[in-house]
């Protein structure tokens, strides 16, 4: 049993399965000096959750080992997401990228088929009966020639070895032609595609030639939705100082879409909104009004009928209140970096995870794992680089971590640890990642403890993932 | 309610020292070699020869002057005038009564496979007996061979139906030989399932539809075990679910609802989504009035109006984690509006009916109405007939 002080006189209690409840102090002495009687409620609530079990009983330790199992399951698989970074051209020019470049040089900054074939080789050696690979940039659409043709050889290679194969383009939508709707149709490609919220806020967060990225949205969002069905586009949202004090507008702008969703995202501590002095427009607290906010009115929603969900908070639900696990790169443990999703950039480094290679871009090479044309399969998959990041992050060993009641819902993230603090591990009480996230999953379950409709809600969201 | 077995008026048969079970035929043209093993049900003066049995009903008992002559027959009273082509029936060795053990026209027959249990279950419908009647399992044995292959689902209870181990085994093994399109639905507190030996046969016998339907009362192990009166049950039943899941069964959790479950019903249906979430089916079910619910019904009753919205927010968890839910036994004005995609009409086809509440009830024919020990024994004072 692992604990974590809420307020004074409560602990959160919680388990390896990721099972939890609440408990006062006093209650807890008894529980651990074995006073509490079998008559108490609590006593029925622990041995529900085998925290308590008796001499004889031989089913928790069983249910719990399973539940542990159905958490780590997705281990075995090791890599799905495999992305390709097609190009990094772009024809937006985003303050917080961490990586576009405003550029006509295909030479330099284009992804070659001979990289791709290679990359192709990687992806089938993982031994994930599901792979998905997803085009990034730069704008992808750039480079769709590329895009096309590593589709066209998965789907040949894929012929004979029967992998369940899915491709996602992420997008600004902004130079979407039939040809590459007809494209994704043919072979069930989905968008993924990036909205800040209303039309002056996205254009001043997407700056782009002709000042009209929302209207480009809009319409590729419309024709996309038409051409591939309504859910095959989605949309992730990034917050900036801009967006603090508008969460409902940004919400009510995804609702009015008709997505039924939204990721209240934080800038990440990577390219240039570290150069650009964007990330550090605001601090956690800050987004972490804006984002309590945001839930608030979200819950409001469902409770007057509309299935709207938080993403990141789905997630987490899901780790709390299933015993299935997301297999959400941030939130693993160990680190889904190189295990959950690898990178192939356009000139050919691998590294593990979409934040090593902009770190990369910023000059700093400690997860780029190797060549694609120079490195073997398990050069790059055991190399050092890659397995002390993941060894040294380990949560259930790391300082504060490894005591810490959330633990079975928090991740590991050396990437970003490394970005910010220098070291994969860091020490927590400085991180800002412990800080958001320690504050959301206590504010879940608070959120969960005081209002049985909110638990309801939450538990369909948990389900969904 | 139909009457399932009792006395008959008289019977003329043959001294055997067993119980004779008979498909009962209404063909008069049936071919001659089939009726040498078959009861003619007699409707008119227009007797066929050479059935092995002969049935009358009281009411046209002056027949039995058309049957051929030296037949054996039995005059039943009007109680049974449901009997019916392909109904399996037994007679009693002493000549003196008939059960009905199987209704082609019903969609769930049960089988009784021993009255032996070792559970005590405060609401047992079926006190247990703790004598050898292995009689039945040879009973069930011969009556899965007279049961048509038709026939969409048979029920195997007790009692508890595992406790004669491999010979159980054999009885799923008969059905799925003669039965081979007729699902199977087995009763059973679960706890054999524990010997993963046991588990490993059963899954052997590869039955293509058969599902073990296991109750799990509470989501404490100490109020499960006092529910059903035996220790360590939940624990052994929670073994048998794992063990059965491990190798590809499937299982269904059956949870009946009345005062010593209510209380942490949320809780269970929390515990189902978390732990048991692989399980194929969970049966919310109302309480049935007969056997010792009666004797313990004070702390058993527990009016379905007063737990409605917790019957409500069990059904929401459950769907909540995706899982399939019904909720059996409940009568429709007793329940919330939200309940109604996992509503299911009845539990059984012979056991409906309703009071006088229900007369003028726009929804009497949706409503799965009551056991007939529940319009006898009490019901809920809040019925409220839709108009
Ligand atoms: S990062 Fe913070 S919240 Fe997460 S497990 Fe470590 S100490 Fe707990
Ligand atoms: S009044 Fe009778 S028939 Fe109508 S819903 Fe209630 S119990 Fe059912």
């Amino acid at each position: 049993m692992e604990l974590g002080k809420i307020r004074r006189g409560f602990f959160y209690s919680l388990n390896l399965s990721g099972e939890f409840t609440v408990v006062k102090n006093n209650e807890l002495d008894r529980v651990v000096n074995h006073q509490l009687s079998p008559d108490e409620p609590l006593y029925s609530d622990l041995r529900s959750r085998q925290f308590i079990y008796e001499l004889n009983d031989k089913a928790p330790i069983q249910l719990l080992a399973l539940k542990v199992r159905t958490k780590l399951s997705r281990l075995a698989n090791f890599t799905n997401l495999h992305i390709f970074v097609v190009t990094l051209r772009c024809d937006h020019s985003c303050p917080y990228c961490q990586v576009s470049r405003q550029s006509e040089d295909k030479a330099a900054f284009d992804m070659t088929k001979e990289m791709a074939d290679k990359g192709l080789d990687l992806v089938f050696r993982s031994p994930s009966p599901a792979l998905k690979i997803e085009f990034q940039g730069g704008e992808p659409l750039l480079n769709f020639e590329l895009v096309k043709y590593i589709v066209l050889e998965a789907e040949k290679r894929n012929e004979s070895l029967g992998r369940d194969l899915a491709f996602v383009i992420a997008t600004t939508l902004s130079l979407l032609t039939d040809e590459v709707l007809d494209f994704c149709k043919a072979h069930n490609i989905y968008l993924s595609s990036s909205l800040d919220g209303v039309e002056e806020l996205h254009n001043t967060n997407r700056p782009r030639a002709g000042k009209n990225s929302y209207q480009k949205f809009i319409e590729g969002l419309d024709k996309a939705r038409l051409s591939l069905g309504f859910n095959s586009v989605s949309a992730l949202m990034t917050t900036t100082e801009q967006s603090l004090p508008q969460v409902k507008s940004v919400i009510d702008e995804y609702l009015r879409l008709g997505f039924n969703g939204i990721f209240l995202r934080p800038l990440s501590p990577y390219g240039f909104a570290i150069k650009t002095k964007k990330y550090r427009a605001y601090n956690t607290e800050r987004w972490l009004d804006f984002y309590k906010e945001g839930l608030a009115y979200i819950i409001e929603l469902n409770k007057s009928g509309i299935r709207f969900t938080e993403q990141y908070t789905s997630l987490i639900l899901t780790k709390m209140l299933t015993s299935n696990d997301p297999g959400f790169v941030d939130l693993m443990n160990p680190s889904g970096a190189g295990i959950a999703a690898i990178v192939i950039n356009y000139d050919g480094g691998v590294y593990a995870s979409d934040e090593s290679r902009m770190l990369a871009e910023m000059g700093d090479e400690s997860f780029r794992l190797g060549h694609i044309e120079h490195n073997t399969y398990e050069e790059i998959m055991l190399s050092d680089k890659l397995l002390d990041a993941l060894e040294d992050s380990f949560t259930l060993s790391v300082p504060m971590c490894s005591d810490c009641a959330f633990e079975p819902y928090c991740g590991a993230e050396p990437v970003y640890h490394h970005a910010v603090y220098g070291d994969t591990v860091a020490r927590k009480p400085e991180s800002e990642f412990c800080k958001r996230n320690m504050a959301i999953f206590k504010h879940l379950i608070e959120l969960m403890r005081s209002d049985a409709e909110t638990k309801q809600i939450f538990l369909g969201w948990a389900n969904r993932c | 309610m139909l009457k399932l077995g009792g006395r008959v008026v008289e019977i003329k048969s043959q001294e055997v020292n067993n119980n004779e079970l008979f498909s009962v035929s209404t063909k008069e043209d049936l071919p001659k070699v089939l009726r040498a093993s078959r009861a003619f049900l007699v409707s008119d003066a227009d007797v066929p020869e050479g059935f092995k049995h002969y049935l009358i009903l009281e009411s046209v008992a002056h027949l039995i002057n058309a049957l051929p002559v030296n037949s054996e027959y039995t005059v039943l009273p009007q109680d049974y005038s449901y009997i019916a082509d392909e109904d399996v029936i037994r007679i009693s060795k002493d000549k003196s009564s008939i059960r009905v053990l199987y209704r082609a026209s019903s969609p769930n027959n049960g089988i009784l496979i021993s009255e032996q249990c070792n559970h005590y279950c405060l609401m047992c419908s079926q006190p247990p007996k703790a004598i050898d009647d292995s009689w039945l399992l040879a009973e069930a044995a011969q009556l899965i061979k007279l049961i048509p292959q038709y026939t969409r689902e048979i029920i195997f209870t007790g009692g508890e139906p595992t406790l004669y181990g491999g010979k159980f085994l054999d009885i799923l093994r008969l059905a799925k030989s003669y039965l081979p399109n007729t699902s199977v639905h087995i009763l059973s507190n679960g706890r054999s399932f524990k010997s993963d030996a046991f588990t490993k046969s059963y899954s052997l016998i590869d039955h293509p539809d058969m599902m073990v339907g296991i109750p799990i009362y509470s989501d404490d192990p100490a109020q499960h075990d006092y529910i059903v009166q035996a220790k360590e049950a939940f624990d052994e039943a929670i073994l048998g679910i794992l063990n059965l899941k491990k190798y590809e069964q499937k299982v269904e959790v059956r949870v009946v609802l009345h005062k010593q479950s209510i209380g942490r019903l949320r809780q269970l249906c929390e515990f189902i989504g978390r732990n048991l979430l692989f399980v194929d089916h969970v049966a919310l079910m109302g309480l049935e009035m007969t056997g010792f619910t009666r004797a313990n019904l004070d702390e058993l009753w527990i009016d379905p109006y007063d737990y409605k919205d917790t019957l409500s927010d069990a059904v929401k968890i459950l769907a909540g984690y995706g899982m399939n839910v019904s909720v059996y036994n409940h009568q429709l004005c007793l329940v919330n509006d939200d309940i109604a995609p996992y509503y299911k009409k009845s539990i059984s086809d012979w056991k409906n009916e309703y009071v006088e509440e229900c007369d003028g009830c726009k929804r009497l024919s949706e409503c799965g109405g009551f056991f007939s020990s529940g319009v006898q024994n009490g019901y809920s004072k809040k019925l409220t007939a839709f108009k």
